[in-house]
């Protein structure tokens, strides 16, 4: 079956491309994959008639248990014969009907094969899957090639009605596979849960069934998608799509007709929609939208009879349902070749036509006889057992049931004489319409879908034969004894005599429509779904407004109030709640923390009042020292070297590129509500973060890893378990957190040195302000580049002292990276320590790029170090071993002995260079914004660096 | 048992206020110092659930030594800020470029999604559905 479905895919996607070069070939080519199915399912009968169910099963998620599978017993042989067979035909009559249209044949082909997969599918989630492809497929073969309003409107209220029933399906399916235990459908309706839940589940998938089969009020996009061509309406609608919510209804039946609401719900809702809908019909005088009020009249009869459960309407059902496909499908084809060879297909524009294409004329009786429910045809079959189905319902309501089933099909007798006559009837005081002649192929699926109704209905133990396995499978109720068998003729029973009688005065409602008219003018006119339709449309989309409007303000402070609200109210509310237990209190560990911790709050608060740029940002720096002392008292020398390194760098540039911004900050001050507003919020946020902070503290459980970190440190190479985490347990993340710094390094950079075309603003403190002493100009060359400089630029205490310390601080950037493994140290404090080497070189030279031998930026060396580390962890891959995996090396150095060190050693120089680089980077662009207009930028522009 | 220390508590309470306060500021520049002071407010909050201070977790080590795992994170952490931080202030400085201040204005064009009612009752055309609809019934128009 799987194969069977990938070659329905495969073709689909190849026929478009053919259907340039053969117009008729390609649609002929497409039928092929449905005549296979048809052909598979012909040779899979006598098996599945002895009660077997070949199943395939193709596993596509094992450890989440997704499995496709795919399962063919009588109900799914029932459906492959209908939905592979009237797609081969209507592909065939597509040849003549589109003369080309790839596009057409490729989404019809697709549409057959999604079709294949959803009635044989045995799981909850391949038919989710397919039963939402088909309303995709749909929408496309509806919408055209979307030049027409009018399609495209129809295509989307398809798409939104089914797909609307479609979600909550979704969500009840997952409920039934989890209350049920297994995602197979067959396992479900063998062993259906009856539980709260599952009622919650089963109203949701009916919810589905009923958009997608167009019930009650979800029928408007039936009538709509009419807009479709006639191929496309009498496969889709008629035959397939339409069908998907009654085979998921007769699959659902056998496990739950007798489960809560199930029978009184789809048999009322059903029976209601087969009545309004042969109403509606009869009201039609475009023979398509006739024929589609007929469809969703129908669609509920059917719904109807496979949800009562029992053996006789299962039977009927799978009757009707084949008697449907067959003349529903027959008629489509032939209103789409009538309007095909007229131009038209209006009732009150025909006539005459009997007489012109009679071999048409003279299907079309036929199949609309099998519409009405005459002998010896299968409609008559279908209608005979339904009958005979709820005269023996094992339920009180069931006259209820037959008088409407007679009503309906009563309006239904009705609208097919009117269908006939419209169609082609010599009408008085109309020219006769002047045909041209359907070609072979337009025709013989019409003929053959014909015959089907004649040959299924005169041969009626074969139909019963082929529906029995459904309805004698265990689940159905078993209402009638003897069982009732499939025949034309029962005797002179009550279920004739209602047949006849609602035939009868059906066609007699036809012949009296004109003295009636007057009277059916003052019945109520049925409710309209479409306007129901846009009115829901409508309301959701000044509901999405009226949400915008109150909810996106556009404010930034606005969204984090609510933001920070949300943190206090929800995490900090679940505190207050659960009142997780409190740790041992003490008020400090070392006495040290406090002057500390004071400290660093007197920098918050200062932060708050300070209006000054530049004094917030030392402020800022005073806290991040303090802070990095605090974890030096906490015992992690490694963090505090790095936030000691990280916030010099951070002052540093922060200073170098506020030096030209204005003082104050902007806006100077602001509103003094909202400044109260803010101080609340903020300090209820940070009071509740302080108590997750003791609660945390006093739930942590799983001390068990840093003790194993603790205890296996040794194995990666590295003493200090800082580094031995950072390189090895958690690598990865250290790689992802790399190249996150060197992203953040790339753009900081591409905005800083971006060029503004308009000249800077006013009140920026350009360098120059602060005059130098002539005798501050060194005469010695201390360091090359700033050789270059203007004199009032140079100082003579700072390029000695950078010429001396250069080197030293490089070589105590290199110590710290090879220390790291045995002391606090490590790529991360090397690099940054390298880093502030380079600034340092840039306030007495002002040259970024001096340090760096030529050809090499900063963008290699970052980039450089990015691959040195992704290397390191890819290379023990081609060892066989992980990625990531690290492994000690020893080498005999004469005059040093052994050194033994880690592999992961090289995945530290990455980072060093990496972190480096990207402290480069900054300078580089920091060094462009600038020398906007400055001397030492041109000076660098024009001279390689060296 | 673990155990608490209070004055670490009050002054990660004390950052994270100070943090929010400052991020709730329409100053992009104060915006970045909060952010700088929520960095270390959590760096704080995560070594201080790593239990009481012990010595440095260099192995071998003696006496109780420090839990190396929030500090490997807060490392990365710190780390972190330091990209995001020079990546504000470098949209800080675009933004005095630009406009001449680092005002976080309020996006008008976000608040005028909400009214798009009023200017299509105000003004026609009105919304893409129904002005597709318009333009395919006079013929011709195109899917949009």
């Amino acid at each position: 079956m799987p194969a069977l479905l990938a070659a329905h895919l495969l073709v689909a996607a190849l026929v478009p491309g053919l259907a340039r070069r053969l117009p008729r070939g390609a649609w002929y080519l497409a039928a092929l994959p449905p005549l296979a199915a048809v052909a598979w399912a012909a040779a899979q009968v006598p098996l599945v008639l002895r009660g077997g169910a070949p199943r395939e099963a193709v596993t596509w998620a094992g450890t989440l248990h997704l499995v496709f599978a795919a399962r063919l017993d009588g109900l799914s042989l029932l459906m492959v014969f209908l939905v592979s067979g009237v797609g081969a035909l209507v592909l065939i009559h597509g040849a003549g009907y589109f003369h080309g249209g790839g596009r057409e044949a490729g989404l019809l082909l697709a549409f057959a094969g999604v079709m294949f997969g959803l009635v044989t599918a045995d799981d909850l989630i391949a038919l989710y899957v397919f039963w939402e492809l088909t309303s995709v497929i749909s929408f496309l073969l509806i919408a055209g090639d979307g030049r027409e309003a009018e399609r495209r409107r129809a295509a989307q209220q398809a798409l939104l009605t089914t797909v609307a029933g479609g979600l909550p399906m979704l969500f009840g399916l997952v409920l039934l596979a989890a209350e049920s235990g297994t995602p197979s459908l067959s396992g479900l309706v063998a062993d259906p849960p009856h539980t709260g839940p599952a009622l919650v589940a089963l109203l949701l998938v009916l919810l589905g069934a009923f958009t997608k089969s167009a019930q009650g009020p979800f029928a408007a996009w039936l009538p709509a998608a009419m807009v479709a061509p006639a191929p496309v309406s009498a496969y889709l609608h008629a035959a397939a799509m339409v069908k998907g919510g009654v085979y998921l209804v007769a699959r659902l039946a056998p496990g739950f007709a007798g489960f809560g609401p199930w029978r009184p719900l789809v048999v009322s809702a059903g029976l209601l929609t087969f009545v309004l809908g042969a109403w509606q019909a009869l009201r039609q005088t475009d023979l398509k939208l006739l024929l589609a009020h007929g469809t969703v009249s129908e669609l509920g009869l059917l719904l109807a009879l496979f949800g009562t459960g029992t053996r006789t309407t299962g039977l009927a059902g799978e009757e009707m349902t084949l008697a449907h496909a067959a003349f529903k499908s027959s008629l489509f084809l032939t209103v789409g070749a009538l309007e095909h060879a007229t131009g038209t297909r209006d009732a009150r524009r025909l006539s005459g036509l009997g007489r012109r294409l009679p071999w048409l004329c003279a299907t079309a009786v036929v199949s609309t006889a099998s519409m009405a429910g005459l002998p010896p045809l299968i409609g008559y079959l279908g209608k005979e057992a339904a009958y005979d189905g709820y005269a023996h319902a094992p339920f009180s309501w069931r006259g209820w049931a037959l008088a409407a089933l007679t009503l309906g099909s009563l309006l239904t007798a009705a609208y097919s004489a009117r269908f006939l006559w419209g169609a082609f009837a010599r009408k008085p005081g109309l020219a006769d319409s002047s045909p041209a002649r359907p070609g072979a192929d337009a025709l013989g699926p019409i003929w053959l879908l014909t015959a089907v109704s004649l040959v299924f209905g005169i041969g009626y133990p074969l139909t019963g034969g082929l529906a029995g396995p459904y309805a004698d499978a265990p689940g159905l109720v078993a209402d009638a004894h003897p069982p009732y068998r499939t025949a034309l003729w029962h005797g002179l029973s009550g279920p004739l005599l209602l047949s006849a009688a609602a035939v009868v005065l059906g066609i007699a409602l036809h012949l009296a429509r004109r003295p009636l008219a007057g009277a059916a003018g003052r019945l109520p006119v049925p409710p309209e779904g479409r306007r129901g339709y846009e009115l829901s449309v409508r309301g959701v989309q000044a509901a999405a407004v009226w949400l915008t409007r109150h909810t996106q303000v556009g404010s930034l402070p606005a969204y984090l109030t609510v933001l920070l609200l949300t943190v206090v109210l929800v995490p900090g509310g679940s505190l207050l709640v659960h009142r997780p237990p409190l740790p041992h209190v003490v008020p400090w560990h070392s006495p040290v923390e406090l002057p500390l911790a004071l400290l660093v709050l007197a920098c918050c608060a200062a932060l708050v009042v300070i209006r000054h740029r530049l004094t917030a940002v030392l402020f800022a720096g005073a806290a991040g020292y303090a802070v990095g002392a605090l974890f030096l008292v906490q015992g992690a020398p490694d963090l505090a070297l790095t936030q000691f390194l990280v916030e010099t760098l951070t002052v540093v540039i922060v200073v170098l590129v506020l030096r030209r911004l204005p003082a104050g900050f902007t806006p100077e001050r602001p509103h003094g509500t909202f400044v109260a507003l803010r101080a609340c919020v903020a300090v209820l946020a940070g009071a509740c973060v302080a108590c997750l902070a003791v609660s945390a503290t006093a739930v942590r459980q799983s001390l068990a890893l840093s003790r194993t970190v603790l205890e296996r440190a040794g194995e990666t190479g590295s003493h200090n378990a800082v580094t031995a985490l950072l390189l090895d347990f958690r690598a990865l993340d250290t790689l992802g957190e790399i190249s996150v710094l060197l992203g953040t390094a790339i753009a900081a950079g591409a905005l800083l040195a971006h060029r503004s075309r308009r000249p800077p603003g006013a009140g920026a403190g350009e360098a120059g302000v602060f005059r130098a002493a002539e005798w501050d100009v060194p005469r010695e060359r201390w360091l090359p580049e700033a050789d270059l400089l203007p004199g009032a630029e140079r100082s003579l205490l700072l390029e000695p002292v950078v010429r001396l310390l250069f080197p030293a601080v490089l070589l105590l950037s290199c110590h710290l990276l090879f220390a790291g493994h045995y002391r606090p140290g490590g790529g991360f404090a090397g690099g940054l320590v390298a880093g502030q080497a380079c600034f340092l070189r840039y306030l007495a030279g002002r040259r970024a790029g001096a340090v760096l031998p030529a050809g090499v930026t900063p963008r290699v060396l970052a980039g450089g170090g990015l691959a040195l580390a992704a290397a390191v962890a890819l290379a023990p891959l081609a060892f066989g071993a992980p990625p990531l995996a690290a492994t000690e090396l020893h080498l005999r150095l004469p005059p040093l002995g052994t050194v033994s060190f880690a592999t992961n050693l090289f995945f530290d120089i990455g980072v060093y260079l990496l972190v480096a680089g990207v402290c480069l980077t900054l300078l580089c662009a920091l060094d462009r914004a600038e020398g906007a207009g400055g001397a030492a930028a041109r000076l660098q522009d024009r001279e390689p660096a060296g | 048992m673990t155990t608490l220390d209070l004055a670490m508590a009050v002054t990660v309470g004390g950052l994270f206020a100070t943090g929010f306060f400052l991020l709730l500021d329409r100053a992009l520049m104060r915006v970045l110092l909060g952010v700088l002071l929520l960095g270390h407010a959590a760096n704080l909050l995560l070594l201080l659930s790593g239990g009481a201070p012990g010595r440095a977790p260099l192995v071998p080590g003696h006496g109780r030594l420090a839990d190396p795992l929030p500090q490997a994170m807060a490392l990365t952490a710190i780390v972190i800020t330091f990209g995001v931080t020079t990546l504000l202030l470098a949209l800080v400085h675009r933004a005095w470029q630009l406009d001449g201040h680092d005002e976080v204005r309020d996006d008008l064009e976000d608040r005028r999604i909400g009214t798009v009612h009023d200017r299509e009752d105000a003004a026609p055309p009105a919304g893409p559905g129904e002005a597709a609809g318009r333009t395919g019934q006079g013929g011709g128009g195109r899917a949009p």
